[in-house]
């Protein structure tokens, strides 16, 4: 058995496996077809200051090996969270992580302000990078100034463990990566969704109602991996990767790749509990090669 | 889950019956399962099926699939001994009104394979002591499946829309809603159809309840992705339904 703990920032893991934001909901959800507590942590559904609608229903496409969401951050509020979902959560013997979104530099601080409130939340995921809402969201983070932005504002309001979660949609992310970083985030996570588009042939429409939305799940393994890969090669602050992780030896090469921890997304619509056949194949993988830390893993591709 | 009987129905339709190995858990008619189609390389979500029917003495659940793209063909595909990974029982269900209700004359309308779940509800309402009826509608009398066993639990009336069996036309359209005041109605099918309902059941003023089919990725109300725009916002289909009194909905009725 080998040692799974890892750092991120202050914040302590049981082992790297943690599932993505808007794929398990408030964990509760999986409750039901596995031990949550197993996890090292748990990215929440995307919070905003103010309750969002999301966008209209067809929200979602299937792609080889993938799927497209337009869910648009759908959400009740910062304050719905506090009240009606923290109290559920904070009992839990896991890390629960918010990832937190809005539309302007004044809506971020103020709902990281709010989440800050919340003594058992040790973490927040700032979300620069959806590609679903119109305003915000993804413009911050798809320039490095943009960046750098709404990083320090938020830096200034919140004291614990703050990750930056990057837009795979830009031309560089070791720009962003290094602006972030040179704010004060004490970790990134990446990637978010990459933008992508459906039609539907026969009707001469496009699929979602958005038009274009987020493309995930394994289809996008190979740009993630490559992403993780460069932006440990700019950075000194831990990177948790994610993006197409489906089983243990994927996030094997996320943490030779350079990535601190991991987060399983998309993989949890199709095997609920596959984030812990991840942990129990980590495990055994360390203990085949001989590794006593997990954490020696980290960036240990060899070239 | 282990597949005992995988029967082709005409040629798009399947019934596929699996048996768990351990007892099945309590299920309510309306709800569904999310099958994952694990040898099919074109196919990555899991696909929502309905439960159509549960066999408790043999320990049976039910599938009835029409056969549309690539996961439901190559569900129609498995043989006796294969295994399924589901998730289930998922979603509310339809309400089972009580047995002193004074609504007894109830009607279950589906269309299409959109008929899957009433077989299971017909079951259990007559289990309740009421005496169900089910109109069910299909494009050809190829398309009206399971009909004697439908027979075994209630009053079937049928419709197709070429006139090849029941009454010629849609259900809608049958002339045992003009006959009889129905006063509680349960649908299940194509959208077009159970608008078609809900705009009958609304001017009629009877209460009545539908089965919606949103595409889904997760199934148990983690995404987000399979919203309805309802009464109270969007709501998960996967969790707060699929089952919705038309009161709920914001369908122009
Ligand atoms: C709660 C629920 C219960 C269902 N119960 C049954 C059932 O008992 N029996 C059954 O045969 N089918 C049922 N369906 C529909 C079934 O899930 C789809 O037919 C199936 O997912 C299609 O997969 P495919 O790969 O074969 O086809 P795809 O290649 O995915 O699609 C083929 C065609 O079917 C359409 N389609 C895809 N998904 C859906 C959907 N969810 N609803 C309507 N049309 C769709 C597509 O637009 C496309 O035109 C149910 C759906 C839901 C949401
Ligand atoms: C349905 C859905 C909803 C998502 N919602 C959010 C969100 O609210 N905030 C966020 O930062 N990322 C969100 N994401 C992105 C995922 O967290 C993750 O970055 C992305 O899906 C890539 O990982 P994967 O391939 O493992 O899913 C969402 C993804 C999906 C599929
Ligand atoms: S399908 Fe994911 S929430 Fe309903």
């Amino acid at each position: 058995m080998a040692d799974l703990r890892v750092n991120i920032g202050k914040l302590s893991l049981k082992n790297p496996v943690t599932t993505a934001s808007g794929t398990f909901g408030y964990g509760t959800e999986y409750a039901d077809f596995m031990d949550i507590e197993r996890l090292g942590g748990i990215f929440v559904k995307g919070t905003t200051l103010e309750a969002r609608e999301g966008n209209p229903y067809p929200r979602m496409a299937e792609t080889p090996a993938g799927m497209l969401n337009a869910v648009g951050l759908q959400n009740k509020g910062a304050e719905y969270f506090t009240d009606a979902i923290y109290p559920k959560l904070k009992e839990l013997d896991t890390n629960i992580i918010v990832n937190v979104s809005g539309s302007s530099i004044d809506s971020y601080v103020a709902c990281a302000e709010k989440i800050a409130a919340l003594g058992k939340i040790p973490a927040i995921e700032l979300n620069i990078s959806c590609p679903n809402v119109k305003k915000g969201g993804m413009a911050f983070g798809v320039s490095a100034a943009g960046a750098a932005e709404v990083v320090r504002a938020v830096r200034k309001v919140y004291p614990r463990t703050l990750i930056v979660k990057l837009s795979p949609n830009v031309t560089d992310i070791t720009e962003i990566a290094k602006a972030a970083e040179a704010e004060g985030a004490d970790s990134l996570s990446l990637i978010n969704t990459l933008l992508g588009m459906a039609i539907d042939a026969g009707k001469r429409k496009p699929i979602l109602s958005t038009v274009t939305g987020g493309l995930s799940g394994p289809c996008v393994k190979p740009i993630s991996l490559r992403m993780v890969w460069q932006t440990y090669q700019a950075v000194k602050i831990p990177i948790i990767g994610l993006g197409g992780i489906s089983n243990w030896r994927d996030a094997v090469e996320f943490l030779l790749a350079g990535a601190a921890a991991i987060q399983i997304g998309t993989y949890n619509f199709i095997d609920p509990s596959a984030s812990l056949d991840v942990i129990d194949g980590i495990n055994a993988y360390c203990d085949e090669y001989g590794i006593k830390s997990v954490s020696e893993l980290s960036g240990a591709l060899e070239i | 889950m282990k597949v005992t009987e995988n029967a082709n129905l005409h040629d798009n339709y399947c019934l596929l019956k699996l048996r768990a190995d351990g007892a099945l858990p309590e299920m309510r008619p309306g709800q569904f399962v999310q099958v994952w189609v694990t040898h099919s390389p074109a196919v990555f979500l899991r696909r929502p099926i309905s439960i159509h029917y549960v066999d408790r003495e043999r320990n049976e659940l039910w599938l009835l699939i029409q056969k549309v793209g690539e996961a439901t063909r190559a569900m129609a595909a498995y043989s006796p001994g294969d295994t399924l990974n589901l998730l289930l029982p998922l979603g509310n269900g339809f309400t089972i009104l009580s047995k002193t209700s004074d609504k007894r004359k109830l009607l279950l309308i589906g269309g299409g394979v959109g008929i899957a779940p009433l077989l299971f509800l017909g079951e259990r309402l007559q289990a309740e002591g009421f005496a169900p009826n089910f109109l069910l509608g299909a494009r050809t009398k190829d398309d009206l499946l399971q009909l004697e066993d439908f027979q075994r639990f209630g009053t079937v009336y049928t419709t197709t829309e070429d006139g090849s069996q029941g009454e010629k036309g849609y259900v809608t359209q049958h002339s045992i809603l003009g006959k009889t005041r129905f006063d509680y109605l349960y649908t299940c099918g194509p959208k077009p159809m159970m608008m078609a309902v809900a705009r009958y059941a609304a001017s009629a003023l009877i209460p009545c309840e539908v089965s919606l089919e949103n595409t889904m990725a997760c199934g148990i109300g983690a995404c987000l992705c399979c919203v309805e725009n309802t009464t109270q916002g969007h709501v998960c289909v996967c969790t707060e339904g699929p089952v919705f009194n038309i009161d709920k909905l914001k369908w122009l009725i």
